[in-house]
């Protein structure tokens, strides 16, 4: 299928709107949707890396510029992360924290991860507990939600957990 | 040992497509996948060969002891031709994003890891390293989920992944990072769209956090009233709360779609009745059938069986449809390429001869 907009280009880029209650699609080449993507009529529809880059875009002073970045773990920059919507590492996290903290609250509408609780494992006694802690929790809902499979298994989990840390 | 040939996933990972679901008339399949990166290594985007070659060795040298997959099949991405790669794409068993660009060479070091009892399997070296995933049929948010979590377990408990106290499991997009989950169901709204209900639908679903795609995930368009709807967030909710206001929104979609397909059958049956029955004629003669063209008959012919209709073919020949006249599934059929125009007439050759078998009666 070709671009709806240059009609050259094979179409990579479908983009449905909603407007005046009619929904309309169009087909465009990446060049012209990344022409298109600055529309911000259109940012509810438009692919990630577009809305993320926006959202870069904003978030990001000249003098946040200056002060971040490169990640010195794998070197990427403001501006990659600005064209790609993508972090180079984990530790990227750590280097762009303050502006990161700010896309997240845009995009999430949270900072903080209330999921489950990831021990790794190498980890200490300590951390064993407070997996233990968790596992427990978690076989509480299990039962309350009377599956009663999932709690056998989360159970033979538990006792695993606990022979170890008596080991 | 592990095979290493995907045809042995069960049922060649198409169960889902049994109609053996909750809501299956309505919802085709539940899927969940959760993003997971190793510590220690660049994402995906900066990995080089070597990296993406040593994740690939960690991440194996724990499946053995890893249930449910750990005799599970693993298929090396890059052991495939473009086909294979393309109808392990058109199963919905992997992502663009792991198999590479239509035309283009297979990434380096991507693998598909599928159980062989449950649902559930990983791709490694996606976008993030590890995507733990599960599709399902039906409506089934919290089985699904299960399903998954279980595997997190399992792995999380044997390989370090990259976590942050604050932001919650790391990965490559920050659209993804704090739980790393994605639930969507693939769902038929027919009657919200011929009752023009579905902007209304759509524009509610967006304001609770949910979104909606097309068939094909991100970027696609709708087609044959197919819509998936997933979260939208990542962060800041616990997997739980995810899954259960999926559940409760997109069972309140269905109960909408329920009630716009009894107006319908009250206001227009005539009309209702021709359209369906319009759709089963055309997809039981064209001589020529764009993928396009048969979704959207398809879409008749499956209402007309959720609303008894008709009494066949069964949902399940539908749903097999759908995967088995895709591009890459009939050239493998006819073990050739086949030109735009071949392969029009070929999917209309496969539909004739899988409807032929299941010839309905008009229901009560």
């Amino acid at each position: 299928m070709l671009c709806d907009n240059c009609g050259k280009n094979e179409a990579e880029v479908h983009l449905t709107q909603i407007v005046d209650n009619e929904m309309t699609t169009v087909h465009l080449c990446p060049s012209c949707a990344a022409e298109k993507g600055l529309d911000a009529g259109a940012a509810k529809n438009i692919p990630l890396t577009d809305f993320l880059a926006q959202m870069g875009q904003a978030a990001i002073t000249e003098e946040e510029r200056a002060v971040a970045g490169p990640c010195t773990y794998c070197h990427t920059t403001v501006d990659d992360f600005r064209r790609t919507g993508r972090l180079g590492c984990p530790h990227c996290y750590s280097v762009y924290e303050s502006q990161l903290r700010a896309i997240l609250r845009r995009i999430h509408g949270s900072t903080y991860h209330l999921g489950k609780v990831y021990v790794p494992p190498a980890s200490e006694a300590a951390d064993r507990a407070a997996r233990l802690a968790g596992l427990r929790r978690k076989l509480q809902r299990a039962v309350e939600a009377e599956d009663f499979e999932r709690a056998a298994m989360i159970r033979d989990q538990i006792r695993e957990l606990e022979a170890a840390i008596d080991a | 040992m592990i095979p290493k040939d995907f045809r042995s996933i069960p049922d060649f990972g198409l169960a889902w497509l049994d109609a053996s679901g909750p809501d299956c008339d309505i919802a085709l399949s539940t899927r969940v996948r959760i993003a997971r990166n190793l510590q220690g290594y660049p994402f995906s985007v900066r990995a080089k060969p070597a990296d993406r070659e040593a994740i690939l060795a960690t991440v194996q040298e724990v499946l053995d002891r890893t249930p449910p997959v750990a005799d599970g099949v693993f298929v090396n991405i890059d052991s495939l031709d473009a086909r294979g790669r393309q109808l392990l794409l058109e199963r919905h068993l992997v992502s663009r994003e792991l198999v590479g660009r239509a035309g283009g060479d297979a990434p380096s070091s991507s693998a598909l890891v599928a159980s062989t009892h449950e649902p559930v399997g990983l791709m490694i070296n996606e976008e993030d390293h590890l995507r733990l995933q599960s599709l399902t049929s039906g409506f089934s948010p919290r089985e699904t989920w299960g399903l998954v979590d279980s595997l997190d377990e399992e792995l999380g408990s044997q390989l370090p992944y990259a976590f942050h106290h604050e932001f919650g499991h790391l990965t490559s997009c920050p659209t993804n990072c704090g739980t790393g989950l994605r639930a969507s169901v693939l769902i038929h709204l027919p009657g919200l769209v011929l009752t023009q209900e579905i902007n209304k639908v759509l524009q509610g679903i967006s304001q609770v956090g949910l979104t909606f795609r097309g068939l094909y995930g991100e970027g696609s368009e709708v087609v044959g009233n197919l819509f998936q709807i997933s979260n939208q967030t990542t962060l800041g909710k616990s997997e739980e709360d995810l899954i259960d206001h999926l559940q409760k929104i997109v069972g309140q979609v269905i109960e909408y779609e329920r009630q716009a397909r009894a107006v319908l059958v009250r206001d227009a049956p005539t009309v209702i009745e021709d359209k369906v029955w319009r759709a089963f004629g055309l997809l039981r003669h064209a001589r020529s059938l764009g993928f396009d063209e048969l979704m959207n008959l398809l879409s008749g012919v499956r209402l007309g069986l959720s609303l008894k209709l008709l009494t066949g073919p069964r949902v399940y020949v539908l749903n097999r449809i759908m995967i088995f006249a895709q591009n890459a599934h009939l050239e493998e059929a006819s073990a050739g390429s086949l030109s735009g125009s071949e392969l029009d007439i070929q999917r209309a050759i496969y539909v004739r001869s899988a409807l032929a078998e299941a010839e309905p009666s008009p229901g009560a």
